[in-house]
């Protein structure tokens, strides 16, 4: 019988090793899965390499992670926010590598490397700082980068409801990376606050199939919090 | 000086060049403003980059909800119609050509239309690009809202920008709080003003030649 279903976030978690990459969903605190940050930041891998929207906000999660000094990289579009601090002292200390990519670059290489691609050329960033080193190409007059997809080890993300076959649907903007993410890595594990038995989700309403799944762990419900309101751009 | 358009005035303004059924993103800070001037009457969607598209207004104090928010990860509603979607479906929505216009902030507008609004280059300064990119080059009209001049009074329309690129010549409209401007392949044309403003004055403050 397949059941993809763990007893704990921990036990989900203990296979990942130093130097692995981990890919963690979330856009500010929305659909960011709290319970498996702070199990890898107890599992205690170093030397990671972390692909999130963000850099971490306040002193919890993402933000403990880097100041407990376990990530070599981050791969992010925003990591500059009212309440990145340990992400700021890092960087400005040169202690910390930042790959930026923009948000939609972000999600796109994402993407590709769940449905192997190899490469794309995207009009995201021709011509900007952000291009540079990069192939460029001009198709039918507009003007395009490549860019590579980013696999990933683990991928850790936060779905509403889930089955044992690894079945997901999510909550609101909470969805945002978590389906991507879950087929870019070898091993995907979701915080579910609702295990059903196999055929009670819709599966006409089946965001994430199981296939990309691999491990669930039940978590309680707590409403998400307010957090890292984005500074504006340009006043 | 002169007579100056409030943020709600300039906010006012762009909201009478959306037009009804128009699919809109508005960026943040400033922009945001906008969605508050749309005419009741008049059917606009508003789509926000972390994968909502029919957002509505604000949720009353105490019914906020943080699994349902905006860019600036500021809780709001949606609206009967409303869908939800991933990241990369998101951004396929900008950069595949399917929203009519995107409001942006920027530190500087070049004569071509180039925008930089997402880096100041400074030293010490932690860069942060967000969607901006996507957005300025995925739009069908890309409307930049700013103060004509910097806080120090240096010009922010000029003929090139100093300032790290956001997107190239990806600029059609700039709604500041002297004037509205629109890029054209002739030039920059006068398209309004604050009342009482005099043309040599608003030239002054402005890095590139006026079309009237």
């Amino acid at each position: 019988m397949i059941d993809k279903i763990c007893g704990s976030a921990l036990e989900a978690l203990a296979d990942v090793r130093d130097g692995h990459t981990v890919m963690i969903g979330g856009f500010g605190t929305a659909g960011l899965p709290n319970e498996l940050v702070d199990a890898l930041l107890a599992q205690g891998s170093r030397e990671l390499t972390i692909v999130n929207n963000n850099a971490g906000n306040g002193d919890t999660g993402l933000a403990a992670l880097l100041a407990a000094r376990r990530v070599r990289k981050i791969i992010c579009s925003f990591p500059r926010q009212a309440d990145s601090h340990h992400f700021d002292a890092l960087y400005r200390s040169g202690q910390i590598e930042l790959e930026l990519v923009p948000q939609g670059n972000l999600a796109e290489r994402i993407r590709a490397a769940g449905a192997g691609i190899g490469g794309f050329f995207t009009p995201t960033g021709y011509g900007t700082q952000l291009a540079e080193g990069k192939e460029s190409r001009v198709i039918d007059g507009k003007g395009y980068v490549l860019e590579s997809p980013i696999h990933a080890d683990f991928a850790l993300i936060k779905a509403e409801r889930g089955d044992r076959w690894g079945n997901l649907v999510y909550r609101m903007t909470a969805r945002n990376f978590g389906p991507v993410m879950a087929m870019a890595a070898k091993v995907t594990v979701a915080t579910v606050h609702e295990v059903v038995e196999l055929g009670r989700l819709d599966p006409e309403a089946i965001v994430t199939p199981g296939l990309f799944v691999q491990r669930i762990v039940w978590v309680e419900r707590q409403a998400t919090s307010a957090s890292g309101f984005k500074q504006a751009v340009a006043a | 000086m002169t007579n100056r358009w409030t943020r709600d005035q300039m906010a006012r303004r762009v909201a009478q060049d959306i037009h009804e059924g128009a699919i809109v993103n508005l960026g943040i800070g400033l922009p945001t403003l906008v969605a508050n001037h749309i005419p009741a009457d008049r059917e606009v969607i508003l789509h926000s980059e972390n994968g909502v598209i029919g957002m509505g207004p604000a949720p009353a104090p105490g019914q906020e909800d943080y699994d349902l928010i905006n860019a600036g990860k500021q809780p709001v509603t949606l609206l009967p119609g409303g869908a939800y979607f991933h990241h990369a479906d998101s951004f396929a929505m900008m950069r595949g050509g399917h929203l009519d216009i995107c409001v942006l902030g920027a530190f500087q507008v070049a004569a071509n239309g180039d925008l930089a609004n997402w880096h100041t280059g400074a030293a010490g300064a932690i860069p942060a690009v967000g969607g901006a990119m996507d957005l300025a080059i995925g739009a069908k009209k890309t409307f930049v809202m700013m103060e004509h001049c910097t806080k120090g009074g240096e010009r922010k329309i000029v003929p090139a920008c100093t300032y790290p690129l956001t997107g190239i010549a990806c600029v059609s409209r700039i709604y500041t709080d002297l004037a509205v401007i629109e890029i054209t392949p002739d030039g920059l044309r006068l398209v309004d003003h604050v009342e009482g403003l005099d043309f040599a004055a608003l030239q002054r403050v402005t890095g590139v030649p006026l079309l009237t």
